[in-house]
């Protein structure tokens, strides 16, 4: 079998158990948090007496092992099943169809994300190991630091400041629904994008930089150098290619972030992404839909981290074609 | 008033309603013997102070979920009480800005055999948006949604004294209760309580959002926003000024008020008390406090030692320094509690005598009474019950150590705050959002054996006149056992209380309204029928 | 390794290790004296903290927002503190609870990399799978979930720090774990690893002597941004309304405390909006270790072109 099939098959295979460990996990922390679903909802309202129907009604009055194999039943046969807060009415909330429009706002906002970011993180790190220890790898290094180490809501709020109440370049809400048209989205995304860019690409061009001259030690670099190669044409030409590995790596890992950890950008823009919807499914208790979200995110981390091996067998030829 | 007067003010209200010119105005003032000068400026007073039709009302609110449905038995908020109630429908019942109940789909309201028996007669001309004229038998499919067997309403409680509901004709309800209640035209005010229409089946229909309201709903998106635009055959005539209303959901307290001065949104609820003064400066933005039926509090089991002594009670209602609380923890913004839990802007509300102060030697004076030098006591609070509740207690513990009191504060867990500490231990931290009325709020939390009586008092003469008075229907007889009561619970009750908080939030100064009301935040939910753009 | 090795060890066992740091320490850029200066700055306030405060922690000694002055550097926070004395205060409450919090990651991270990558077998795939499946929950809401359960805890109600120190511990220990093994597995295959284990040495031995200076490096840096990388979860958490308990000062809890401010700007000198003191704080010592890792990472990476 070719290697790369090998490894995809292999990988998957591994991929659907942790799955399934990832789905006992978070059922187990739902049920020990205090209160349940019933109770939130109702608040001051709830009496022993509405707080039994509604939990009869949801189904919660059975044991939670019985509950937890019936919905991974339901999942392996692709059913989801309903978020709770439409139990009950005609209109159940099927859990597909209160993920979907957040999913689409979340890969939106990612992918607009990765546009910007990637490509300039890939230059900057490239440029820095180019003129590593010169003036501009210093305060390239030293802007880069700081913004890793502001908090996000910080740099939102700052860019919400600047952009959005000094200058008025662009709204402080990204508020989008479903009927949003694409231009206005990407408008009213621009914000979160800038402020998630400013938050990755620090770690991503320092991984850049590193794996870089990390490389430049290695004696093809030295022969390349010695050679008489142009430093531009031996970083681009030879260490590059070498250093796509660590490279993907690290550039997986924060398009992941960028799927799984921007609560509180959009908390801050009022982005309806899916991290939102997945604290808030949280704090009221609505397991089908955390369970959902979970699924989702374990699932893009456990596909890019793939994509990223994959990438690392490709680019090196002595894995590629194993003896 | 003479005739001209007479036609000055119809040129008035005919300005106000944008119906006449400035010249045509000015015109019949001059008329009328004022100035030229004065005419203009009465002019602009008037066409700015009445309403005017038209434009986009955005509202920011601090709450929604992904969670809420349109069912009204489950509306946990202000989301959904403003945007899928006040702005979308209408109960039987309204509270007005004064706190008193008028009608809003009942025409009128009769009681008969002692309030035991309630007849409301449906408003002729009453519709819902599908054009569909409202019934009786709509009304009762609507309440009975929350009282069937299988209900999971948080309305049930309330109408736990309903023993039926029928219609007598297409326009007449009859409800009969338990026992009297003359409030009962308030209870069914209550935001959980839509009118909505009944199915084929007699069940109600929640779920398509066809209500009553000044607004249709456009799209509801959960924990994201709502839209609704204008009903143009509400029945209430000078409400509903608005062509479009849109709900916000903006949890983030600094995001919301960027929203605002940015101007994206009209209006935001629970403005940032640390930042106010500041936004305050603003100078397109207006401030509006209301101090609202809601009270921060601390509750004794009066039958638990060492409470069971009314002097050790009075002790520590002498103990606490409301002023400085507010002050510190809640930045200015309440209204120090004399321990009487009825808000004064609620009818029949009195100002118990003598007033409870932080007095030490008062508080030691009545330690002496009960026998005591000293007094060790265990508070358990948490942010749960209100925020600020543990700084509040914490800054109590310096006050009561100069009354020779030890108050030993013990910060409970946030999460199960309501069903392991409230109602299971003796002196704890609590938080009542208010009712309308003195009985409804009596019958709730101080009636003896009622379910959330946290004091555990239970004063027969107290619930004697609860009793006598839910019946009475003369109002000064009725005045008179409320302000016995109230005067009963300052004196004797287990009720500690720190402050009526205050609803605190900011709109652009392009906005018009009226009186605002105090039973709830957001003009009693109603906001989006009631205000107005004025440019 | 080159044919002078020999030569080299055998000079430098004559220093001293002082001669030894000093010799290093005068080959240092400029970027690592100047990261090692600030590191040792917040380490005097971090331990002195009680000294060098001009005010206590939690002591409300003026009015809410008062700007800067003789009386108060920094001015005062929302209820009337002493910013200036709660960033030293913070100094040792953020450092200390971000340096136990790494030290228990690679302590628990570190050790099962290690030994998963000597040992494989079962309980290489065992560890490995529940890792992944950790690995792929996202931290901060994961750690929300977490803090809520164990939350209600009567020890850790009272001591809410160590529930973050052990929730955060151990769910960075994930990815320590990660890196611990991938570079330790490319160490074991080594021959100095085959021959020390065919000369009998014990376990202890392999892993200290043997591979732990082997993956050292790579290991160093990971440490300095997950130092970082505590602080910015506390803070997050902070935002989210579940982070330290007050009035601890942390910086992190500072900057979400004090979130409103940002959009209204400071009075009087030096005109620097209240809720950018802890995050410079943070920012700065943030760029001082990553100055030092650099440097550290520089000099074993044996790259000798110094422009």
């Amino acid at each position: 079998m070719h290697p790369v099939l090998r490894t995809v098959l292999q990988r998957l295979g591994l991929g659907v158990l942790t799955l399934i460990v990832v789905s006992v996990v978070i059922f187990s922390s739902l049920e020990l948090l205090p209160g349940g679903y019933a109770e939130n909802i109702l608040g001051q309202g709830a009496t022993p007496e509405t707080v039994a129907n509604f939990k009869k009604e949801l189904g919660l009055d059975r044991p939670a092992y019985v509950r937890y194999f019936e919905w991974i039943g339901g999942v392996a046969q692709g059913d989801f099943g309903a978020s709770y807060s439409g139990v009950g009415g005609t209109n159940k909330r099927e859990v597909a169809h209160v993920i979907a429009p957040r999913l689409y706002n979340t890969f939106f906002l990612a992918i607009l994300t990765a546009i910007i970011a990637v490509p300039l993180s890939l230059f900057l790190g490239v440029m820095a190991a180019l003129y590593r220890n010169s003036w501009y790898d210093r305060i390239v290094n030293a802007v880069t630091l700081t913004t890793i180490a502001a908090p996000e809501f910080l740099i939102a709020y700052l860019l919400m400041l600047l952009f959005a109440l000094k200058w008025k370049w662009f709204p402080s809400l990204s508020t989008v629904g479903e009927t949003t048209p694409f231009f206005e989205h990407l408008y009213r995304a621009a914000l979160p994008a800038i402020t998630l860019t400013l938050v990755i690409v620090a770690h991503m061009m320092r991984m850049t930089r590193a794996a870089l001259i990390n490389l430049l030690a290695s004696p093809y670099m030295e022969m390349a150098k010695l050679k008489g190669v142009p430093a531009r044409e031996a970083i681009v030409k030879h260490a590059l290619p070498n250093a796509w590995a660590p490279i993907a790596t690290v550039v997986a890992f924060n398009l992941a972030y960028l799927v799984v950890g921007v609560v509180i950008v959009e908390v801050v823009y009022v982005y309806p992404g899916i991290g939102q919807l997945m604290v808030d499914s949280v704090s009221s208790r609505d397991m089908p839909v955390v369970q959902a979200c979970a699924l989702i995110f374990a699932a893009t981390y456990i596909l890019l981290n793939l994509s990223a091996d994959v990438v690392s067998i490709i680019t090196n030829p002595r894995l590629l074609h194993p003896k | 008033m003479n005739d001209t007067q007479d036609k000055l003010q119809a040129a008035l209200t005919a300005a106000a309603r944008g119906r006449i010119t400035r010249r045509e105005f000015t015109q019949l003032a001059l008329a009328s013997g004022v100035t030229l000068a004065t005419a203009n400026t009465m002019f602009a007073g008037a066409a700015r102070a009445e309403p005017k039709k038209g434009g986009t009302f955005k509202i920011g609110v601090g709450h929604g979920a992904t969670t809420d449905s349109m069912d009204p038995g489950l509306y946990p908020d202000q989301f959904t009480g403003t945007a899928l109630w006040g702005t979308l429908a209408n109960s039987l019942t309204e509270i007005d800005a004064d706190g008193n109940v008028v009608g809003d789909i009942a025409e009128s309201y009769e009681p008969s055999d002692g309030a035991k028996k309630w007849a409301f007669k449906v408003r002729k001309g009453a519709t819902f948006h599908n054009g569909k004229p409202v019934t009786a038998e709509d009304v009762v499919a609507s309440i009975l949604h929350h009282t069937k067997e299988d209900s999971k309403s948080a309305a049930k409680s309330l109408l736990k004294d309903m023993t039926s509901i029928k219609a007598d004709g297409a326009e007449t309800v009859i409800f009969e209760l338990s026992g009297g209640n003359a409030d009962f035209p308030y209870t069914v005010s209550d935001y959980h309580m839509p009118i909505m229409p009944k199915n084929e089946d007699g069940s109600v229909d929640w779920q398509s959002g066809i209500r009553t309201g000044a607004y249709k709903l456009e799209k509801f998106e959960p924990g994201v926003s709502a839209t609704f635009t204008k009903n143009e055959n509400y029945y209430k005539t000078g409400k509903g000024w608005f062509d479009r209303v849109e709900f916000l959901s903006i949890k983030d307290v600094a995001a919301r008020t960027n929203a605002l001065i940015a101007g994206e949104i009209n209006y935001m609820d629970r403005c940032d008390l640390k930042t106010l003064d500041m936004l305050k400066s603003n100078p397109d933005i207006e401030v509006q406090e209301i101090t609202g039926y809601g009270h921060q509090v601390y509750v004794m089991d009066v039958r638990a030692k060492p409470f069971d002594d009314v002097n050790v009670r009075l002790a520590l209602k002498h103990s606490l320094n409301r002023e400085e609380i507010i002050e510190k923890v809640f930045l200015g913004h309440g209204q120090p509690g004399n321990d009487n839990p009825i808000a004064p802007t609620v009818k029949f509300a009195v100002e118990p005598q003598p007033k409870h102060t932080y007095d030490p030697e008062k508080a030691k004076a009545f330690l002496k009474k009960a026998g005591l030098d000293k007094l060790t006591v265990d508070l358990s609070v948490a942010d749960a019950a209100f925020a600020g509740a543990v700084d509040s207690a914490l800054l109590w513990k310096e006050n009561a150590k100069a009354c020779g009191i030890d108050l030993n504060v013990i910060r409970e867990p946030d999460d199960s705050y309501w069903d392991n500490v409230w109602l299971k231990k003796a002196f704890v931290a609590s938080y009542w959002s208010g009712r309308p009325t003195v009985d409804w709020m009596m019958t709730t939390a101080y009636a003896a054996g009622a379910a959330w009586n946290d004091t555990f008092w239970a004063n027969p003469r107290f619930n004697e006149l609860l009793v006598a008075a839910r019946s009475e229907t003369d109002e000064a007889k009725r005045a008179g056992m409320y302000a016995e009561m109230q005067q009963l619970l300052h004196d004797d009750g287990g009720l500690i209380n720190l402050m009526f908080n205050s609803y605190v939030e900011a709109h652009g100064k392009n906005l018009g309204h009226n009186k605002v009301a105090a039973n709830w935040q957001l003009d009693g939910m109603r906001i989006a029928e009631r205000w107005w753009f004025t440019s | 390794m080159t044919a002078q090795a020999p030569d080299i060890r055998s000079v430098r066992a004559r220093r001293t290790f002082w001669e030894n740091a000093k010799r290093t320490l005068a080959s240092a850029p400029f970027s690592a004296w100047f990261g090692m200066v600030i590191i040792l700055i917040y380490a005097i306030c971090a331990i002195f903290a009680p000294w060098i405060a001009p005010y206590g922690e939690a002591d409300v000694v003026g009015k809410a927002y008062l700007p800067a002055s003789a009386e108060f550097w920094l001015g005062t926070d929302q209820i009337g503190r002493d910013l200036f004395s709660r960033l030293i205060y913070g100094a040792r409450n953020t450092i200390g609870i971000a340096l136990i919090t790494t030290m228990l990651s690679f302590l628990v991270g570190g050790t099962l990399g290690v030994l998963t990558a000597l040992m494989r077998g079962w309980l290489d795939q065992g560890v490995s799978r529940i890792v992944d499946a950790f690995l792929a929950i996202p931290v901060l809401i994961f750690s929300l979930m977490l803090l809520a359960v164990f939350g209600k805890v009567q020890f850790f109600m009272e001591h809410r720090w160590v529930l973050l120190v052990i929730i955060l511990g151990l769910l960075d220990s994930t990815r320590v774990f990660r890196l611990a093994r991938a570079t330790a597995m490319n160490v074991v295959v080594m021959d100095y690893v085959e021959s020390a284990k065919l000369r009998g040495e014990n376990m202890r031995w392999i892993i200290f002597r043997e591979v732990l200076p082997n993956i050292l490096p790579p290991l160093i840096t990971e440490f300095g941004l997950r130092f970082c990388f505590v602080f910015l979860t506390i803070s997050a958490l902070s935002f989210l309304g579940v982070g330290m308990q007050p009035p601890t000062a942390d910086w992190g809890s500072m900057l979400a405390e004090n979130k409103t401010l940002i959009n209204f700007p400071a009075v009087g000198f030096p005109w620097i909006r209240k809720p950018f003191y802890p995050a410079i704080a943070i920012a700065l010592l943030t760029v001082a270790i990553n100055f030092v890792v650099d440097w550290v990472l520089h000099k074993t990476s044996g790259l000798r072109d110094e422009h």
